[in-house]
């Protein structure tokens, strides 16, 4: 064999090999989806998807199983961890790459990343220590402590590392010339930031958030112990709407995680059911953002 | 020369990177309305000079100055730096618009010094695009990209972006280096136009472009530290036939540089 086939011949076999790991994700993406789904299948039979869909009330005891809660609370506990943490973390991002000093940011892009690496169940402890408390404060009747508010706060911690740092590369990536023509042109370095840094950012910034959501949407343990738990529907519980979230909840991933212990039969299979839902919201949120993205680079 | 009103001025003017003498004290009188052009070889800090004028070079925290730059009498080093700089134009070396439609890129300008009023802003983006003779090109299709336009057009995009404020001067480094000869003629007919109204001072490697578009050239060179210094100023035609100094004249026939 000459020296040249033998290189094409290796050529091909890493070609395949790389091939192989790339599909791996895939199939394993594919066979957890597909094996959860096997296991909900019973319960999408016997209670049908759209009653456990649109259905408020989780009794298993009583074979009533609508999870519509816990969607709410999923969704609410993220949006509320989003609407705290993005102006966060992209100030944290702005502030980094723009504005703080370079021993500043030996400082502050450490500690950032030693917040990724602290454990969900050490964040549940710090929010019900530090959060819990301080919500409980709010002057307002049921209101325990425990509930979306606080839940909201600890996840928006959670995910700041991840949107803060990956803002933080993209806002770094905007070429020099786009913020030297806008200074040129007596822009401030505010409105350089705001008007021109982070619209060239902003594919990289979304897709920062998109992780971010992905992540809160799946966080569990931290969410068990803060949120309260009660499969109710959240609603206001003042004449102020916003007080829906002083409400306790469940997020979707707290009723598979509190339950799968003991949990059989029908009731079991609900919780795969869960599981599936999760599943496909997340992948939902994937999607739509990859669609913004598109939109964004036109 | 004499005769000439100065728009911008330099009096021993020096400046550091960190402890490197980049430009060592520099006198020179930028005439208003004609095109001065700053030749020599590479690294003798023509560009560096120019953000003089502008103050980018306050963007380089390790950058201090000695001396004084003036536009019209006054100290830019005294003067609010957003206010400067939108008297103080600037159009890079690579085309630089920014992602933004032809008309946001025109009208970003305008819009942070306070025009705000819709007519007003496509009146002055017409006016601006016509002067950088890029009206007809782009007038069908104003909110197209400015990153989809050629190379050229970009270019006089950017320059119409640095018109819209309306400046007293307006610096080009290098403003054509990256553009093809056609695109490069075109800039260069622009440079003639533009003078009636704006001082322009540019920075260019190309001997012929200096020769045609500059009433006034300046030729730096750097000394035996590496830092640059002004060797000859005066009008174009004398530099070009009858430079005083024999660098400048070694440089201008290409013996070195
Ligand atoms: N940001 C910087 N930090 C340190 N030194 C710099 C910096 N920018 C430029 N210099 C140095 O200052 C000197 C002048 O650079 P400048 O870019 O002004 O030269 P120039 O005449 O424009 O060169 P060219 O024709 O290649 O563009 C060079 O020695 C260069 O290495
Ligand atoms: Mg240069």
């Amino acid at each position: 064999m000459t020296s040249g086939t033998r290189r094409t011949g290796l050529e091909k076999i890493m070609k395949t090999v790389l091939l192989i790991s790339a599909l791996a994700s895939v199939l394993i993406v594919l066979l957890i989806f597909v094996f959860t789904l096997k296991e909900a299948m019973p319960a999408f039979r016997e209670i049908g998807v759209w009653k456990m869909l649109s259905g408020t009330t989780w009794r298993p005891g009583n074979g009533e199983f609508g999870i519509l809660a816990m969607i709410a609370g999923s969704g609410l506990v993220t949006l509320g961890a989003i609407i705290i943490g993005v102006p966060l973390a992209l100030g944290t991002a702005v502030f980094l790459s723009e504005i703080a000093p370079e021993w500043i940011v030996r400082v502050v892009r450490p500690s950032i990343e030693l917040l990724a690496g602290i454990p969900s169940v050490v964040y549940g402890l710090f929010g019900m220590v530090i959060i819990v408390p301080l919500v409980r404060m709010i002057p307002a009747p049921g209101n325990a402590g425990f509930g979306l508010l606080s839940a909201s706060i600890v996840l928006a911690v959670m995910v700041l590392p991840t949107i803060a740092n990956i803002s933080e590369f993209a806002i770094r990536s905007v070429p020099r010339g786009y913020k030297e023509g806008s200074l040129a042109l007596g822009a401030t370095k505010w409105e350089t930031i705001s008007r021109v840094m982070i619209p060239a950012a902003r594919p990289g910034i979304i897709s920062a958030v998109v992780l971010g959501l992905g992540r809160a949407l799946g966080e569990t343990i931290a969410m068990i112990m803060v949120i309260g738990n009660s499969v109710i529907l959240p609603t206001a519980m003042t004449d102020n709407p916003l007080s829906i979230f002083l409400s306790r909840a469940r997020t979707l991933t707290g009723n598979i995680a509190v339950e799968i212990s003991y949990a059989t039969g029908v009731h079991e299979s609900a919780l795969f059911a869960t599981g599936v839902v999760l599943f496909i919201l997340i992948m939902l949120v994937n999607s739509s953002a990859r669609f913004l993205l598109k939109k964004g680079a036109q | 020369m004499e005769t000439e009103v100065t728009r911008m001025q330099a009096e021993d003017y020096s400046l550091f990177y960190g402890q490197f003498k980049a430009l060592n004290k520099i006198n020179i009188k930028i005439p208003a309305n004609r095109v001065t052009a700053f030749i020599g070889p590479s690294g003798c800090g023509k560009s560096t000079f120019l953000r003089s004028f502008n103050r980018m070079n306050d963007l380089i925290p390790s950058v201090t100055t000695t001396g004084t730059v003036y536009l019209d009498g006054k100290d830019v080093g005294k003067q609010d730096v957003v206010e400067l700089r939108r008297k103080v134009g600037m159009v890079f070396q690579r085309p630089n618009p920014f992602p933004k439609s032809i008309f946001d890129n025109v009208a970003y300008g305008p819009r942070l010094h306070g025009t705000k009023n819709k007519s007003d802003l496509a009146v002055l983006v017409e006016k601006s695009l016509r002067r950088s003779a890029l009206w007809d090109e782009v007038k069908d299709d104003l909110q197209k990209s400015g990153m989809s336009l050629s190379g050229g057009q970009q270019q006089r995009l950017c320059i119409a972006r640095a018109i819209a404020v309306n400046p007293e001067v307006i610096l080009m480094d290098e403003p054509a280096s990256a553009l093809d000869p056609v695109a490069t003629l075109k800039i260069e007919e622009l440079m003639n136009e533009l003078k009636n109204k704006y001082t322009i001072a540019i920075v260019t490697h190309n001997m012929q472009q200096a020769g045609r578009v500059s009433d006034y050239t300046a030729f730096m060179l750097t000394d035996e530290n590496r830092s640059g210094n002004l060797i000859e100023f005066g009008a174009t035609k004398q530099i070009f036939t009858t430079p005083s100094d024999s660098r400048t004249e070694d440089y201008i026939s290409g013996r070195f540089g």
